[in-house]
């Protein structure tokens, strides 16, 4: 690729990624009052936005091969588990982390 | 009152201050191991602003040159912003000029806190979302410039590293599921998402995720605002 293709390319990157997130904005602008049915999306999707990001970063994880996903099952729930108990994210979000880490450096 | 919100929202950026670190730094490494400069992880993290696009478009640029492909996985790879910004529409409203790089900079990490930070009565909204939005997009940038430049030099092993993004999502989803009374939502985003994966495959199951969870939202708003006024 030439430097001019390269530049072409991270732009298209930069135009898909601010397309996605302005064009909400500009569909439904401050001066009109946002339809009852998008603050009700609006209420409801970020639950189901979050579950969903959960399986996107497990989406390459293989229950029949390898090591069939336990040391993401045991650490989601080493972070669970420390975030019902302590209720600190960063404890949990360390915990989980450095759980993951062990257990693929020495374990699986 | 710039001051105090910033008091107010720097906490609330820690854990994003250490994901971002770990995975910056990993992808300016990436970046630098595939033979690109530290001005390329700078400039990418600075104005795309979008882990996991700015993992494929380095692939993209080891590539031949596909402009509208890049552009349409750009497009599909980044859809979920949709969801933030809609989710987002009132909280943003008369925002005045800080409104624009709210927008532009609500990566998943950044709208994840947005959305979901309580929020002091005497404390500025507006700033409040502005520091939370800068704070985060400066360590990633310097975590990524950072990567591309040590690159080479470092030698511990950061294997399973990456896990440090799931954890924070499973974090942020069982925080947002313990303040929730109806659990609908949370449930119908895991299903919907399990079942595309199985039927898809991990390339391709982001589309029809998204399109079945407002379907099916969708199909349950008179059920679920029901339920929301008998609890009141």
């Amino acid at each position: 690729m030439t430097l001019a293709q390269q530049i072409i390319t991270i732009g298209l990157c930069v135009l898909g990624t601010m397309t996605t997130r302005f064009l909400p904005f500009m569909i439904f602008n401050e001066h009109r009052k946002t339809p009852e049915f998008i603050q009700y999306l609006g209420k409801y999707l970020p639950s189901a936005v979050f579950g969903m990001l959960v399986i996107y970063c497990l989406k390459n994880v293989s229950v029949f091969h390898g090591s069939h996903g336990i040391p993401e099952l045991i650490s989601i729930l080493v972070t669970g588990g420390l975030h019902i108990w302590k209720r600190q994210m960063l404890i949990s979000i360390a915990g989980g982390t450095i759980c993951y880490m062990l257990l693929m450096q020495f374990v699986f | 009152m710039r001051i105090k919100a910033l008091k107010v929202a720097f906490p609330q950026t820690i854990p994003i201050f250490t994901g971002f670190w770990f995975l910056g730094m990993a992808y300016g490494i990436y970046m630098n191991a595939s033979g690109f400069s530290f001005v390329y992880p700078l400039c990418m993290s600075l104005l795309i602003y979008g882990g996991s696009l700015e993992f494929v478009a380095v692939e993209m640029l080891l590539s031949p040159f596909a402009p509208l492909q890049t552009f349409i996985m750009a497009l599909l790879i980044q859809a979920r912003h949709l969801f933030y910004g809609l989710s987002m529409l009132d909280k943003f409203k008369g925002l005045g000029w800080k409104k624009y790089y709210l927008i532009f900079g609500m990566c998943d990490e950044t709208f994840s806190i947005n959305c979901s930070a309580d929020i002091p009565e005497d404390v500025d909204r507006g700033w409040f979302y502005f520091w939370v939005t800068l704070l985060n997009q400066f360590y990633w940038s310097a975590a990524a410039t950072t990567g591309g430049i040590v690159g080479s030099l470092l030698k511990i092993d950061t294997s399973g590293i990456s896990f440090v993004m799931t954890a924070m999502f499973v974090v942020i989803f069982l925080e947002q599921w313990l303040k929730e009374k109806e659990h609908s939502a949370s449930l119908i985003g895991l299903t919907v998402s399990v079942l595309c994966l199985i039927v898809f495959g991990p390339d391709s199951f982001m589309v029809p995720t998204m399109a079945l969870i407002v379907g099916l939202l969708t199909l349950l708003r008179k059920p679920l605002e029901k339920k929301e006024v008998l609890q009141k």
